[in-house]
């Protein structure tokens, strides 16, 4: 395996890193300069969102000596820089999958339900906190977080509620479940058997990202080796089992949340995926059995251009590592494919209709970027989860942009743009940089062990804070622009009737499931996970007895042990 | 596991407070405890709170995520702090914050100043301070902020805290 990379250009770095030509000098002492002196610029520097610096101007002599087919090849063509499909959007538009879940199973079915008559074309599951943390409905550390971030789901039961009278063979589903994915994700696939559908021919995606867990949105459970077992489990399985399902969707989209420059975000998710496709590679499958399945998941944050320029990044730097480092053959392992969800943390809860226009934003970056999937935020979304008419108009969004904007008639529109071409090498060199000093680290585990990762993206954010504190960064109703608004929009509010629904809902089940069979496959699973045996087969066992998540997680839990994050210095 | 604060050397000099001033006459550092309750893993406000607290001179401990009211109540008194900055966002606020505020008063600790940061509806607010919540921080606020209201509404720090003559 090839340790070390090198940028693909041998180009030189910034403007301000080299010298300019005669004519550059010329026109800066007897254009600019005068221009300047007359009406200064707003600003000393110009940067991007993530502080990467912006030139006043980019001319073809950034680019000298690039070259088209190694930097960026077409549309469809290695290394994918323009694009994974000659024909893009000309052929499909984007995915449009809204994030959905709230309440009960029977509340998130209804609003999936209605997303999919408003027009969006695949499935997105949000399940709320005990669900992802693996508890059940009426565990003591659910009180007062049941169906409050997402839809509670504590069993197969709840799954069929929630699956109820959807068209599985024919629609695809997310399922953004990490920890117990393997779990949730038996429990999608035992509905889908009971309803008649094919294995086979069911496509969807659990998210099962345990690597960014650790690093940012900490919903861990076990330790970081357990952890991996189960996530090599689950894509071995699907592999052999269900192949048309992406078994992992590798996030950056959390990492950014938490505070990471776009780099940070593009680095740390690609090496996490490194580090996955190292982990499968371990049990004896070819890394083209596998690779082709790998998904990926990125933030869109205000920056139109940066953001833009991180996905073009994105693809480049992913078919390099699959074919050179990991020898990958067939094209479909070098593939970037990903969903995009637009920025939740740049949300204000002042203001909130000004949320529409960041949004706006931040899809197109995604579609001028070449996401296969995407998800709008809601303009309520500072304040709760979206209702629905808040839902309907980002969905909309997503339709005016595809069928009104223009955007979807040429792949990769922005290509050739001297700042867009300069800011993807930019962002491709910085991206390989943290590739080398994490494998000097000994890879990504090693290197959340020593926290470093986790660092960054603190540091990232806590300047950014102090940005916006000083007025470096304005944020258009909260440190500039402010008003003292009437600013109470309707908000949804989830209903503690659906703790005690829950919650009786599992004495129920309890009581009318066989429980000789849940109490065996419990304990088989026990067993189990004692082995380096798949655990898919036992979890599934458990999932069609009616064991409840919290008791499959717990049996895990007595064999993997629980995780401690280290102390924050 | 937290940060841990540097000694402190109480001067049994009298100390008075200027109530609304920038500045606290005391003979030791406002101590604060920054706690995540619930099962809400999104740390980044809480820790960019804890290093302002401290970069402003105050004594932070961060507990660390998903600590019951309980142990919050329990670190509390332990590490004998002046305020404790509650981070939550995931909707359980209605619950969790009565139920700490509930423990501190059991524990005589009703003078300790608690303030909540994170995702908490206006119509919340009125009950949360009825509650014992001194101030609701919600998106948007500046840690500037925080540092003004604690510096000016934490109790007279002295070298004998009340609770201790009982």
């Amino acid at each position: 395996m090839q340790k070390g990379h090198k940028a693909t250009t041998e180009l030189e770095t910034t403007r301000a890193g080299r010298q300019p030509s005669p004519a550059e000098q010329r026109w800066e002492k007897e254009v600019l300069k005068p221009a300047l002196e007359k009406s200064r610029e707003r600003h000393e520097v110009f940067t991007t969102l993530s502080d990467v610096p912006v030139e006043r101007l980019y001319t073809p002599a950034d680019l000298a000596g690039f070259d088209y087919a190694r930097e960026l090849g077409d549309p469809g063509e290695y290394p994918y820089t323009r694009g994974i499909h000659q024909t893009m959007y000309r052929g499909k538009t984007w995915t449009m999958r809204q994030f959905s879940g709230f309440g009960a199973p029977e509340d998130t079915n209804q609003r999936l339900r209605y997303l999919l008559e408003q027009g969006q074309t695949g499935l997105s599951i949000a399940f709320d906190l005990p669900t992802l943390m693996g508890y059940d409905s009426d565990h003591a550390l659910a009180e007062g977080e049941v169906g409050k971030c997402g839809v509670a789901v504590s069993s197969l039961a709840d799954m069929e509620t929630l699956l109820a009278g959807l068209p599985l063979e024919e629609i695809t589903t997310s399922m953004t479940i990490n920890s117990p994915a393997a779990i949730i994700w038996a429990m999608y696939l035992v509905v889908a058997e009971k309803n008649g559908a094919d294995w086979k021919k069911i496509s969807g995606t659990i998210q099962n990202d345990i690597l960014k867990e650790y690093i940012a949105q900490k919903e861990y459970i076990y330790p970081p080796a357990p952890s991996l077992r189960l996530v090599v489990d689950s894509i071995v399985f699907a592999i052999r089992q269900a192949p048309r399902w992406n078994p992992i969707s590798i996030s950056g989209y959390h990492i950014r949340e938490a505070g990471s420059t776009a780099v940070q975000e593009l680095a740390f998710t690609l090496r996490d995926g490194i580090e996955y496709v190292e982990w499968v590679a371990r049990t004896g499958m070819k890394v083209d059995e596998f690779a082709p399945r790998l998904s990926f998941f990125f933030n869109a944050h205000n920056d139109l251009f940066e953001e833009i320029a991180k996905y073009r990044a994105a693809r480049k730097i992913w078919a390099r590592v699959m074919r050179e480092r990991f020898g990958a053959q067939d094209p479909r392992s070098w593939l970037c494919r990903f969903h995009t969800q637009t920025a939740g943390c740049s949300l204000t809860a002042q203001q909130p209709y000004n949320n529409v226009v960041r949004t706006t934003i931040q899809a197109l970056a995604a579609v001028l970027g070449g996401t296969q999937s995407l998800h709008t935020n809601s303009l309520d979304e500072a304040w709760a989860l979206p209702t629905q008419e808040a839902v309907t108009l980002a969905l909309r969004t997503q339709q005016v942009l595809a069928h009104e904007s223009g955007a979807t008639s040429t792949a990769d529109p922005l290509g050739g743009s001297y700042f867009l071409e300069k800011l993807t090498l930019e962002t491709e060199r910085a991206c390989l940089e943290y590739f080398d000093k994490i494998d000097a680290l000994g890879g990504m585990v090693a290197a959340i062990e020593k926290g470093f990762p986790q660092k960054e993206i603190h540091d990232a954010a806590y300047a950014y804070q102090q940005e916006i504190e000083r007025k470096d960064k304005i944020i258009v109703g909260v440190n500039d622009f402010v008003t003292e608004e009437n600013r109470s929009i309707p908000i949804l509010v989830i209903d503690e009737n659906v703790a005690r629904q829950q919650r009786q809902n599992l004495a129920e089940l309890r009581k009318q499931r066989d429980h000789a069979r849940a109490q065996s496959a419990l304990e088989a699973l026990g067993s189990a996970a004692d082995t380096d045996r798949n655990l898919m087969p036992y979890i599934l066992e458990c999932v069609r007895a009616y064991a409840t998540l919290g008791e499959m997680c717990d049996v895990l839990r007595r064999v993997f042990g629980t995780y401690q994050e280290p102390a924050f210095r | 596991m937290e940060w841990h604060s540097e000694a402190v050397v109480l001067v049994p000099i009298s100390v008075f407070t200027i109530h609304n001033s920038q500045f606290l006459m005391s003979q030791r550092r406002i101590r604060v405890l920054v706690a995540k309750p619930g099962l809400d893993g999104h740390d980044r406000g809480a820790k960019i709170v804890a290093r302002a607290l401290r970069d402003a001179g105050m004594e932070v401990i961060y507990t660390g995520l998903r600590q019951t009211p309980a142990q919050i109540a329990t670190a509390a008194l332990q590490e004998d702090v002046d305020a404790i900055g509650v981070s939550i966002l995931s909707g359980a606020h209605n619950t969790i914050l009565p139920r700490i505020c509930e423990l501190l008063r059991a524990q005589g600790m009703q003078d300790v100043l608690v303030l909540v940061g994170g995702i908490i509806p206006d119509e919340d607010i009125p009950g949360l301070k009825q509650a014992g919540v001194a101030e609701v921080f919600q998106p948007g606020a500046s840690t500037q902020d925080i540092v003004n209201f604690i510096r000016a509404h934490v109790r007279t720090v002295t070298s004998d805290p009340p609770w201790r003559d009982e």
